[in-house]
């Protein structure tokens, strides 16, 4: 089949919208179930920790590179500076590190 | 109230989006080259990650045009590189105000992205919607015109500079699961146990084959199962 490619993008926009919104709007009072309540506590610390390892590793041109943004990332958020510095501090290890050993 | 127009909740969004949109970017242009291979202009490279705001699945959906599927299939891998994202929406709509309106609900719905959901779900209750459309403004545009210069301009940008920029968005998770995993040791339990087990998933010569959408999804319903029995949260939390 040769789809058109507008009619992909707003099949996927849809669902993708869909998927977003319908929990958001239906889900109007606290809920009560301290399993459903306990769960939904952890869900982004897992889903993230679960994206950021070992992905990091493999975002950058090197392992070694991305591992340093590791270490140097989750010390500074240790040490609770802030969304912004942590995100660049890793930024910048990458890029002087990749500079070295290239 | 959740309602009131707050430009102080917005520009704190905003400069909180900025670093998103700064990995957004770097994201969204190796992105385009994917989607200039299977054909996509600029324009609707553009509109992918304007209607989707999503990686996985616009990538996913991307292999799905690539391969001539037909649109059940892309609705289908759509939904399941997407799944997580009803789970933080379900998350979220705990750290919403619960008077909150309609629309409202409507339109910071469609920034449910793992990045922005993240910093959402980091504010103190409730987190007022118009923080989510500050982080909305900062970072959905990157993400649609890297997405666009992907297409056009291939790999004009040095590669070192992609290479720096990509380790944005996994700071910014670190910034989120760190502190309070330091605070909480259930927290920290999970965030190990994500590390580990996404690590062996990706080595382990079957799973390694599971769509890391799947496994995301997968071993964060486990993960947060587990944690949830063995540690119930009491009533400040969620």
């Amino acid at each position: 089949m040769k789809g058109n490619i507008w009619i992909y993008i707003l099949v996927s926009g849809l669902v993708s919208y869909i998927i977003r919104v319908l929990p958001l709007t239906l889900i109007r009072k606290p809920i009560t179930n301290t399993f459903i309540r306990s769960f939904l506590y952890y869900v982004p610390y897992a889903t993230l920790a679960v994206m950021t390892f070992p992905a990091i590793m493999l975002a950058t041109d090197n392992v070694f590179s991305g591992l340093a943004a590791l270490l140097v990332g989750s010390v500074l958020a240790w040490k609770e500076k802030g969304l912004p510095a942590v995100a660049s501090a890793c930024c910048v290890t990458v890029f002087l590190l990749e500079l070295i050993l290239a | 109230m959740a309602e009131k127009i707050s430009t102080v909740e917005f520009k704190e969004g905003f400069r909180d989006g900025i670093p998103i949109g700064l990995g957004y970017f770097a994201v969204s242009f190796a992105l385009g080259i994917a989607m200039k291979n299977a054909g996509l202009t600029a324009l609707q490279g553009f509109f992918m990650s304007l209607f989707n705001l999503a990686s996985a699945g616009e990538y996913a959906g991307t292999q799905v045009i690539l391969s001539n599927g037909t649109y059940l299939q892309m609705a289908m891998m759509t939904l399941v590189a997407n799944a997580r994202y009803l789970l933080m929406s379900c998350s979220l709509s705990q750290h919403i105000h619960p008077s909150t309106s309609t629309a409202h609900r409507m339109a910071i719905g469609y920034g449910v992205t793992d990045e922005i959901f993240g910093i959402e779900i980091n504010r103190p209750l409730y987190t007022s919607p118009f923080y989510g459309y500050g982080a909305i403004a900062a970072s959905a545009l990157p993400w649609c015109i890297g997405t666009s210069f992907g297409i056009m301009m291939g790999n004009i940008l040095p590669a070192r500079i992609v290479s720096a920029l990509s380790v944005a968005l996994y700071g910014m998770f670190l910034a989120i699961i760190i502190p309070p995993a330091r605070k909480d040791m259930a927290v920290m339990a999970v965030v190990v146990a994500g590390f580990l087990s996404s690590w062996i998933l990706e080595i382990t010569p079957w799973f390694s084959s599971i769509s890391s959408g799947n496994r995301i999804i997968l071993l964060t319903v486990v993960i947060a199962s587990i944690a949830a029995i063995a540690k119930p949260v009491k009533e400040e939390h969620a």
